[in-house]
């Protein structure tokens, strides 16, 4: 990533280029598969999300929320240079602190939801922080701690659930209902999406990507962080407390994933934690909203939209004899292509500097020292 | 003593999985190349294995059906992983990007193809491969019932891999050039080497063998295959890590790995531990918790291929 000075539209160019790509493969795979419903089918996935008016917009809003935090979450620790491939467990973690909250801690009235809400970005921050200490100070692979931890931490939210009677529904076997003081308020969203799930938990995660964007590009703090992703020896001879600003770093993360799960999990539409071993799909959906989204806080809220939206579209594709896998696909080949992108843009800008270069050689008018 | 019997057979049926797509991450890390992608790749290896097996299923049975699934897998498995190899050493593309994009795509593909061919995206097959006792060789006492007792030939296909990987990295020319190419690819450039030669064939290499684990994951403990492989590719990775990119220290890492999670599928029958009363969600936890602890004590002096992740540019100083 040495081509970095600024962000240009290229960024955004690069990202059309593959999304566009990606739609051309869905479109052919469903050619190939069923060509009679292809294009109404293709044509769902398009449109489908705006066929039901305001209402299919709240939805696309609400299925974007975890994911735009989740991404968030990835995109963050990757610009300092790690890769947090344990969103999964700090979104079910955090997922758990605001519910057990959101059950037990009835005191709190009007601020119940925010108390809970709170709950679920500590529980993810301290999950996120455990693989920052052991990078810090064992130099554990982060990858792998984060592997270990995914699992870890759904299997002891499922023990934890099922085992402590207050929490635990026996009928369904999943989580009880979070009180109604827990629930997270509409903050205006339902005026504007009626009849929609969306609510102010879309808001939140709006205004998080804002601080996120504001602490990476903006400050000091952010600037250190990056830098100890960019080189940590060099990070360190330059003063900056290279194993503080690793854990600072996931325990962000980590705090994100786990607003995440709360923000869920307080949605009030009937979303409990289920007892099931099976990692959550939020984390790694939220590496894909990451990469589209080029690790850019802005990027990532539209890939969140983004992938949501097609998400939408992909139910309703369900009319039609294609299962929704088809989206996935979709989605899988515009981050590949979006790979390329990269690519692509970074020679564009060697071809330039190349010919840049040998304009100055020609007005230079030297001997030809060129080394390969 | 049966209970040992059992445990080890048990463990064998985690571990080799394991230790071969974890083999296959390490041909493909020690020429340079990230594979992150190894559970997509096992997602789609198993996939067209098991659908062969399901379609073939009427005319064919035991292990000549299972060799042909092999084959399948593995080439299945080779030609996947080239979408990586393309983008990681041709378009120097971000390799957790296309990694990624691999792993997301293979369930994907695999329920959507198993929907349009056979309606439902569990693909079933008989199970006829289990080798109850190996002639003459499971007569043997001790030996003869940890090794050649219930088990299945993948087995031994895992053991023969894992020594031919060890071959292959230190003993041959390829293999020395392998390594060099995913420590100082410019080095083993000047010095003659093609590295983006090196490079696929890595790639190719974790394909295979990925695509292969697949299928050697799910035909032991499964008697369908619902588009899973339940994230052992991401645990492959994690005893690649373990493992130090080493091939015999792979091994002790897979095995540690499959012991625990014998154990945790298995305790419930074995009467030594189930009077201990410890809740089951404790065992499920253990095989994470230990890898994690051990890694605390290991990592200190971790050495991963300098150049690994790096895409190589030769034009580049």
């Amino acid at each position: 990533m040495k081509h970095k000075k600024h962000i240009d539209y290229t960024a955004a160019a690069s990202s059309i280029f593959a999304i566009i790509i990606g739609l051309l493969v869905g479109l052919l795979v469903l050619l190939l598969s069923n060509y009679r419903q292809a294009l109404p089918g293709f044509f769902t996935i398009l449109t489908g999300a705006l066929t039901r008016g305001p209402k299919g917009i709240g939805q696309v809003f609400y299925y974007a929320t975890p994911i735009i935090l989740t991404g968030l979450s990835v995109g963050f620790a990757f610009k300092t240079g790690l890769f947090n491939i344990g969103a999964s467990g700090q979104f079910i973690v955090g997922a758990f602190g605001a519910v057990f909250v959101g059950i037990l801690f009835k005191g709190f009235g009007s601020a119940h939801w925010i108390v809970a809400v709170i709950a679920s970005i500590l529980f993810g921050a301290i999950w996120g922080s455990i693989p920052g200490i052991l990078k810090a100070y064992f130099n554990v692979n982060e990858v792998i701690a984060s592997i270990m931890l995914n699992y870890i931490g759904m299997y002891a939210v499922n023990w934890t659930v099922k085992g402590y009677k207050p929490l635990f529904n026996n009928l369904r076997n999943e989580s009880k209902n979070v009180a109604t003081t827990a629930e997270i308020p509409k903050m205006g969203m339902d005026y504007l999406f009626p009849g929609s799930s969306v609510n102010g938990g879309f808001l939140i995660a709006i205004l998080v990507v804002i601080i996120i964007y504001i602490v990476l590009h903006k400050t000091t703090f952010g600037y250190e962080l990056k830098a100890v992703g960019y080189n940590r020896n060099a990070s360190k001879y330059a003063g900056i407390n290279e194993k503080k600003s690793i854990i600072l770093s996931m325990t962000i993360a980590g705090a994100v994933s786990g607003l995440a799960g709360g923000l869920l999990y307080l949605a009030g539409t009937g979303k409990h934690i289920e007892i099931v071993d099976r990692l959550a799909a939020e984390g790694f959906s939220g590496i894909s909203v990451a990469l589209l989204g080029v690790c850019h806080p802005i990027g990532i809220l539209f890939a969140g939209i983004f992938i949501a939206y097609l998400t939408a579209g992909g139910f309703y594709l369900q009319l039609y004899e294609f299962s929704t896998e088809i989206i996935d696909i979709i989605i899988a080949v515009i981050i590949y292509f979006s790979a390329f992108a990269l690519m692509v843009r970074s020679l564009l800008a060697k071809f330039k500097k190349q010919k840049e270069n040998k304009a100055v050689k020609k007005a230079a008018i030297g001997e030809g020292g060129n080394k390969a | 003593m049966n209970v040992v019997y059992f445990i080890f057979q048990q463990t064998m049926f985690f571990a080799i999985p394991l230790l071969i797509v974890a083999l296959g991450g390490m041909f493909s890390e020690r020429s340079g190349v990230v594979n992150i992608a190894l559970e997509g790749i096992m997602t789609m290896g198993a996939f067209t294995s098991i659908l062969f097996l399901n379609l073939s299923g009427n005319g064919m049975q035991g292990q000549g059906q299972l060799l042909l699934a092999i084959v399948i897998a593995m080439v299945t498995g080779s030609l996947f992983s080239l979408f990586h190899a393309y983008a990681a050493i041709n378009m120097k593309a971000d390799q957790t990007i296309s990694g990624t994009a691999l792993n997301m795509f293979a369930p994907a593909f695999a329920i959507f193809v198993a929907r349009i061919v056979q309606g439902v995206q569990q693909i079933q097959f008989a199970n006829t491969f289990r080798i109850d006792a190996v002639p003459v060789l499971g007569s043997i006492p001790v030996i003869g019932d940890l090794f050649f007792k219930n088990t299945y030939i993948t087995t031994y296909i895992g053991i023969a891999i894992l020594i031919t990987a060890t071959v292959v990295l230190y003993k041959t020319k390829f293999g020395l050039r392998l390594r060099a190419c995913g420590e100082h690819p410019h080095a083993a450039d000047a010095a003659g080497i093609n590295v983006y030669h090196m490079q696929y064939a890595g790639v190719v290499i974790s394909g295979a063998l990925a695509g292969l684990g697949g299928l050697v994951f799910v035909v032991p403990t499964s008697t369908n295959f619902n588009a899973t492989v339940s994230g052992y590719g991401f645990l492959a990775l994690a005893v690649l890590i373990f493992g130090q990119w080493k091939p015999v220290k792979i091994m002790w890492a897979s095995l540690f790995f499959g012991l625990t999670k014998a154990i945790a599928a298995s305790y419930s029958g074995i009467p030594f531990l189930s009077s201990l009363g410890i809740p089951s969600y404790l065992f499920k936890m253990i095989p994470y918790l230990a890898t994690l602890i051990v890694l605390i004590f290991t990592s200190r002096h971790s050495m991963a291929p300098r150049a690994s992740g790096v895409p190589y540019d030769k034009g580049e100083r």
